[in-house]
């Protein structure tokens, strides 16, 4: 990056590290840092309406929706959710082929399951072999954002199911009491109230979210911890920069990135508790009429 | 084989006993049970050993978390935020990478009149390295859980303490301690299950398994890999988890059961398991 880094083997000290730090593989490095915070960004609201169709569907008077709604709910309950990480990735990577594979080799006679191996037609790989490796990639990261999704919207609907529920009754009594319709009383008394009675739950949720994405490492994406792995292992003479193995350093990079994430989200989430209970009869809510603010 | 010399064969494989080899083809669900619930005896011994001593330290550090001491206090608040604010994941790595670096011969310790040599390579080993960070992760877990009841239990009851000359470690072990565990066990309940669901890490990250000895999901890991079938070794590690999960909540039952004995029935608090899985 800088002109005095043309011949790494002739600096040292400080100019040496600056170099280091600088080179292309720091900068995918450093890039993966962004698939982090781009995979939260993207699962959070995600997660958050599988979680809400699923709270919703838990309370539907509709008995099959009701049991598909809490089943999902229950679904994680007592099974370590590195297990679902696994699964989902593999299922979903082969139930999409299987369903390409449907449309577009009808004709095909050869068992899909044979034996040990799991084979469509070349048409239906998903994403096809002649495509580009980005292409590959973002499938992969695809893959492992609806995973994520579905995983943590069985937590989120677990906590909008309570707080649905913690609404008081008479606000929804108050509503049918104005002739409204059990749609409108959803829409405009349930769901603006149901939040504060959420939040506690969801802020527990994003911690979880925000320590769960080392995960994707698992899931086969160039994570940062795949880096951190990559570029700490020891470089021999044979490389521009060598170095003995600092590895050690490299992940205690990434502790440090990981509490700064959860400082900074425990601030963040105590605001927005102090702002969700402004005129809210709870607590929280009463504390603040009484301080005068 | 026969499912019966299947079960012999695998059944302790986790541990090194019996066949040398795992199977490599023609995997029957026999197979896949025998071995899978093989490895779950390393999640047991992860999960009971991590709790028991996790159980000890986690008491300390709630009551130096509660303590006016601001050098007892602030080690402990810092030691808590460490350990629940970053992934289990990077800890085991971290733990890991620190272990793998220490020197292989052991460490010399000079005391003046000889020098102890310490070993380190066995720190390198899951059983033993991971043990640690899991003992270390649980110790804050449980000691936020505990801190937090500590600072619950009633008020009332420090006066009766009072009133009857109670005070410094009699009050803390007749009164407090008692009440903070009543209060803290339907959480710790939680922690304990979640702590069984994070064995499964051990040998996902930066520990590798020794002779192919691993646990439960590495050996279903195992099959998935080799058949490209996930449908058939997944459940089966769900499956042996629910029974798990289900066994800890009948055994902390038992305790909340006791610890609640006093108490009349109306007003017992009853366990709930509220799932809050990876840390």
């Amino acid at each position: 990056m800088f002109a005095f880094c043309e011949d790494p083997s002739s600096i040292d000290g400080l100019t040496w590290l600056a170099c280091y730090l600088t080179t292309g593989k720091h900068f995918d490095f450093y890039w993966s840092f962004i698939t982090v915070l781009t995979l939260l960004a993207i699962t959070a609201p995600v997660a958050l309406a599988f979680g809400f169709a699923g709270a919703v569907a838990a309370r539907s008077q509709f008995l099959p929706l009701r049991l598909l709604g809490q089943g999902y709910v229950a679904m994680v309950r007592g099974v370590p959710d590195i297990v679902f990480f696994l699964f989902f990735v593999i299922a979903l990577d082969q139930g999409i082929e299987w369903l390409v594979h449907q449309a577009r080799c009808p004709d095909w006679t050869e068992p899909i399951r044979n034996g040990l191996e799991f084979r469509v037609c070349p048409e239906a790989k998903v994403p096809s072999s002649r495509a580009p490796q980005t292409l590959h990639q973002l499938y992969g990261f695809g893959l492992a954002v609806v995973t994520f999704a579905i995983v943590f919207g069985a937590f989120a609907a677990n906590v909008l199911y309570g707080a649905m529920r913690a609404v008081p009754r008479a606000q929804i009594e108050t509503g049918e009491a104005y002739g409204m319709t059990s749609g409108q009383t959803f829409r405009r008394i349930l769901v603006p109230q149901m939040w504060v009675y959420a939040l506690p739950g969801l802020s527990n949720l994003w911690m979880i979210l925000i320590k769960a994405t080392p995960l994707l490492f698992l899931l086969g994406v160039q994570d940062i911890v795949y880096w951190a792995r990559e570029l700490g292992g020891t470089k021999t003479s044979a490389y521009a920069y060598p170095h003995p193995d600092w590895r050690v350093w490299y992940f205690l990079g990434l502790l440090v990135f990981y509490l700064l994430m959860t400082a900074v989200s425990e601030r963040v989430m105590a605001r927005l508790s102090a702002r969700l209970s402004h005129g809210q009869a709870t607590l929280a809510g009463e504390t603040q009429r009484k301080a005068g603010r | 084989m026969t499912c019966w010399e299947t079960v012999q064969a695998y059944a302790f494989r986790s541990l090194g006993y019996g066949e040398r080899l795992l199977p490599r083809e023609g995997f029957t669900i026999c197979e896949h049970v025998t071995l899978i619930g093989s490895g779950l005896i390393w999640n047991v011994y992860f999960g009971a050993c991590a709790l028991a001593i996790g159980f000890i330290l986690a008491n300390g550090l709630a009551v130096a978390k509660a303590s006016p001491v601001a050098v007892l206090r602030k080690p402990a608040e810092w030691f808590i935020f460490l350990f629940r604010g970053s992934p289990l994941f990077i800890q085991f790595f971290l733990a890991y990478e620190t272990f793998v670096l220490l020197p292989k011969a052991g460490i010399d310790i000079p005391l003046g009149f000889t020098t102890i040599t310490v070993a380190t390579s066995w720190l390198t080993k899951a059983q033993a390295g991971a043990l640690i960070v899991l003992i270390l992760n649980t110790a804050a877990y449980s000691a936020e859980i505990f801190y937090g009841a500590l600072r619950s239990v009633p008020r009332g009851d420090l006066e009766a303490a009072d009133a009857y000359g109670m005070s410094g470690w009699s009050r803390f072990r007749r009164i407090v301690w008692p009440t903070m565990m009543r209060l803290g066990w339907p959480a710790y309940t939680n922690e304990a299950i979640f702590l069984f669901h994070a064995t499964t890490l051990v040998f996902f990250s930066g520990f590798p398994a020794w002779r192919q000895q691993g646990d439960a999901l590495y050996y279903a890991n195992y099959f998935a890999d080799k058949t490209f079938n996930p449908f058939l070794a997944y459940p089966i590690v769900a499956a042996y988890f629910i029974v798990l999960t289900l066994a800890i909540i009948g055994l902390f039952g038992l305790i909340n059961r006791r610890l609640n004995r006093h108490l009349p029935a109306n007003t017992r608090q009853r366990l709930r398991y509220r799932p809050q899985l990876v840390r």
